[in-house]
């Protein structure tokens, strides 16, 4: 039978069936529904780990139990998780671990577009590429084999296109691979495992020859392979790209490669023998087209398709007929001839974080800020974010901004999810190195950008059992933190007066804004009503960025369908003349 | 059966886009297509603009369109349907729901969002067949207006060769169970918005 099933739906399945028995990971687009779908199979223990780097120490110890392990993550994930990928090379495994990496050509989510097929070069591990949606389930299994055969961790890599793009797989549960029901043990093997410089330095000579073996079964390996056609162009591609050559150079020879490092050194000789034109369509970084050039072959890459954004079928052909290696011209299109206002994305109505980056603006607070919903602060008209850019980063920037004597309202701020992940770390600094910053966590009780995944201060499990539920407070408390205040962040006035105290207290301070997302609570009050006659149209209410509040002629509407009822624009209005129904 | 159909399907988040991406690709497969789809998730789900692109075909490689190429755009938002001029050809064949959703620069009134006619224009020109469809208007009537989504399929629908007990049968697996009726019910609405039926 088949199943249209998303690249990320169809990790989860292989795993499945690859008798994967533990999958971590933390959440991050595009990666996300790889682990959330591992749950839905209870023969998995499923995790949402703090970070990244704990999800593949999770999954390294799984499979050093010899057991096979999943662990997930988005391309900046890997920035995390490389100290613990890098020492996971050396050591190997015993049961398979198998990483999937998902990069976000095109950003659509993400703070850059890295090409983590570097990782796999870098980290000296083998890494495959799937095309869609079967071969993601199927790759799994063979990542997982290879894993156990060569001692690797084995990396696979998917971008948003193929993780989000829903496409047929065969569900066959007959070949499932069921694991051992002996109770798992833990081998002791002291130099195969603890890397001190003596092991290590013995360590890295098995790395180096895993890799000529690894590159010897490059050339062999099924998932590489060359589809004939026409011998005039020969395209070296992989992954979702392979698609898109299909489509607008259908009758071309395409060595397609399902395993993208180690690459294969005589298949590629020989191919650039068959055909007359090399030409190497990848996506991002020129990581094929730079191993084929050393080999001395001249190509067709870099200069033709760019190294930056997303590709798609038209891109591809645009440029390749720009090259003249299509002859026949792209169809002529065009924009809309008329304005088309932009539409970006916006705190939801009635999200807590609304109430609290309207009094750091009526601070003029600058707000070294991090990664989440909250980041949606930094758009006009709240524009009260200042910097953001990774997990964890906005304690760490406020503490050496302050420490350059920059004192003048600044404030750290980050979320909770984000908090467990990276921001305890720069907390503990800031307690340890006599720092004085104002750190904002916006506690929204939820991980709600990548989805309304739980965490440590949830409450609750991804296999939705019931956590200890880590309170911020104590935490921040235990750490060493003596000024800690919750404030509720429709409370402006008070938010306000406490982030002030907190800056012109000259010792550390954290404000926790506590207010539960309420895409998760599905919370909504009565809708506020504008009195007409009072209204001035002053502007005050559009400042806050809420998208249900209309700007008309003479006055400002509340649209009833996307308003959620949280009072806010209540609140701000100078003249009253907004009001909550009961008022009335 | 056609060669190809390429659907796109342009909204806001929270508009039942990816739900109506979701009904018109298991569609495709029930009757007889190699199928495909891609969309975007992550930050447009704070209410920005989202799309999904569906395709059917006796083969299908790429999960995205070509500009140029699109058979069918499904317009859920006005704004957002004239954002995909390019995909159009002089046979592409564009609906799009009566519905205005506006973006923040407009409630602020920084800039203004564009008149109706200019919309109309602006993809009827580009395309073989224009028609608004006032999916909006009939989910209020039915008493919700997440259900123009479907709305807009069953005008869709009625195109296509594929039986209505083909995508009666899909939204029935596909919506929460005690929606299945409301959403058939909305199905057949917009079925017989095609003119003449």
């Amino acid at each position: 039978m088949k199943k249209l099933l998303t690249g990320n739906e169809a990790f989860a399945y292989g795993a499945y069936l690859a008798g994967v028995q533990l999958a971590a990971a933390y959440p991050g687009t595009p990666s996300t529904e790889i682990v959330k779908n591992c749950a839905t199979y209870d023969t998995i223990f499923a995790e949402w780990s703090p970070n990244e780097k704990v999800s593949l120490d999770v999954a390294t110890g799984a499979a050093y139990a010899g057991r096979r392990a999943l662990c997930a993550m988005k391309h900046v994930g890997m920035n995390v998780a490389a100290d613990s990928l890098f020492s996971a090379s050396y050591t190997g495994v015993k049961g398979g671990l198998v990483i999937i990496n998902a990069d976000d050509p095109g950003m659509h989510s993400s703070q850059n577009e890295q090409d983590n097929r570097n990782y796999a070069k870098f980290a000296r591990v083998p890494m495959l590429e799937p095309a869609d949606s079967e071969e993601a389930k199927n790759f799994v299994g063979i990542a997982l084999e290879m894993s156990e055969q060569y001692d690797t961790p084995v990396i696979i890599r998917t971008t948003t296109r193929l993780s989000h793009s829903r496409t047929l797989v065969e569900m066959d549960d007959s070949k499932r691979v069921i694991p051992s029901a002996e109770t798992p043990a833990y081998e002791r093997n002291i130099p195969k495992y603890v890397m001190v410089p003596a092991n290590a330095r013995r360590r890295h000579p098995v790395v180096e020859e895993r890799l000529q073996k690894l590159a010897a079964l490059a050339e062999t390996i099924e998932i590489n392979k060359i589809e004939p056609g026409d011998d005039e162009i020969g395209i070296i591609t992989s992954g979702v790209i392979y698609q898109y050559a299909k489509e607008v150079f259908p009758t071309a020879t395409i060595l397609k490669l399902g395993m993208v490092w180690p690459l294969p050194k005589q298949m590629i000789l020989d191919f650039a023998k068959r055909v007359k034109k090399l030409v190497i369509i990848e996506e991002l970084d020129p990581i094929f087209e730079d191993f084929i050039r050393l080999l001395g072959l001249p190509c067709v890459g870099k200069e033709v398709y760019p190294i930056e954004g997303e590709f798609n079928p038209s891109l591809i052909r645009e440029v390749s007929y720009k090259a003249g290696l299509l002859k026949e011209q792209p169809p002529t299109v065009s924009t809309a001839d008329i304005e088309l206002p932009i539409r970006p994305p916006m705190l939801c109505p009635g999200c807590g974080h609304r109430g609290l980056f309207y009094a750091l603006k009526r601070l003029d607070a600058t707000v070294f800020g991090d990664i989440g919903c909250y980041t949606l602060g930094a758009s006009p008209p709240l524009a009260a974010m200042h910097t953001t850019t990774c997990m964890g980063a906005g304690f760490g920037v406020v503490h050496g901004v302050d420490k350059m004597g920059v004192t003048d309202r600044t404030v750290g701020l980050l979320g909770d999810s984000t908090f467990f992940h990276s921001g305890i770390h720069p907390m503990i600094d800031i307690l340890y190195n006599s720092g004085t910053s104002t750190l904002v966590i916006t506690d929204n009780r939820t991980t709600a950008m990548t989805g309304h995944q739980d965490n440590p201060g949830s409450g609750k499990t991804l296999l939705g059992e019931p956590a200890e539920r880590m309170d911020i407070e104590t935490v921040v408390r235990g750490l060493g933190a003596k000024r800690v205040d919750v404030v509720n962040p429709y409370e402006v006035d008070q938010v306000m007066k406490v982030v002030k105290e907190g800056i012109e207290s000259g010792e550390p301070s954290v404000v926790i804004a506590r207010y539960p997302c309420v895409l998760q609570t599905k919370e909504k009050h009565p809708v506020p009503t504008v009195d007409t006659e009072t209204c001035n149209n002053c502007g005050t209410c559009l400042k806050i960025g809420c998208p249900p509040i209309v700007k008309g002629e003479n006055h400002v509407a509340i649209d009833n369908i996307l308003c959620n009822g949280c009072g806010l624009c209540v609140t701000v209005c100078p003249f009253n003349a907004i009001k909550k129904p009961e008022e009335q | 059966m056609y060669n190809k159909i390429d659907f796109i399907i342009a909204g806001v988040g929270g508009q039942g886009t990816i739900l109506a991406s979701d009904i018109l690709v298991e569609v495709g497969l029930h009757a007889g297509y190699d199928v495909k789809k891609s969309e975007v998730h992550g930050m447009s789900q704070r209410g920005g603009g989202v799309e999904s692109q569906v395709r059917w075909g006796e083969r299908v490689y790429s999960p995205l369109i070509e500009k140029g190429k699109a058979d069918y755009l499904l317009g859920f938002e006005m704004l957002e349907a004239a954002r995909w001029t390019e995909y159009l050809n002089p046979s592409s064949v564009v609906y799009v729901n009566r519905h205005k959703m506006y973006p923040p620069s407009v409630t602020t009134g920084q800039a203004e969002y564009p008149a109706e006619t200019a919309i109309e224009h602006e993809l009827s020109s580009r395309a073989g067949r224009y028609e608004w469809v006032d999916a909006m208007a009939a989910a209020k009537e039915l008493g919700n207006p997440a259900l123009a989504g479907v709305i807009m399929l069953g005008r869709l629908s009625a195109d296509l060769d594929v039986e209505p007990e083909t995508w009666l049968k899909v939204i029935a697996e596909l919506v929460p169970a005690k929606l299945v009726e409301l959403n058939k019910k909305a199905f057949i609405t917009g079925r017989k918005m095609k003119k003449g039926v």
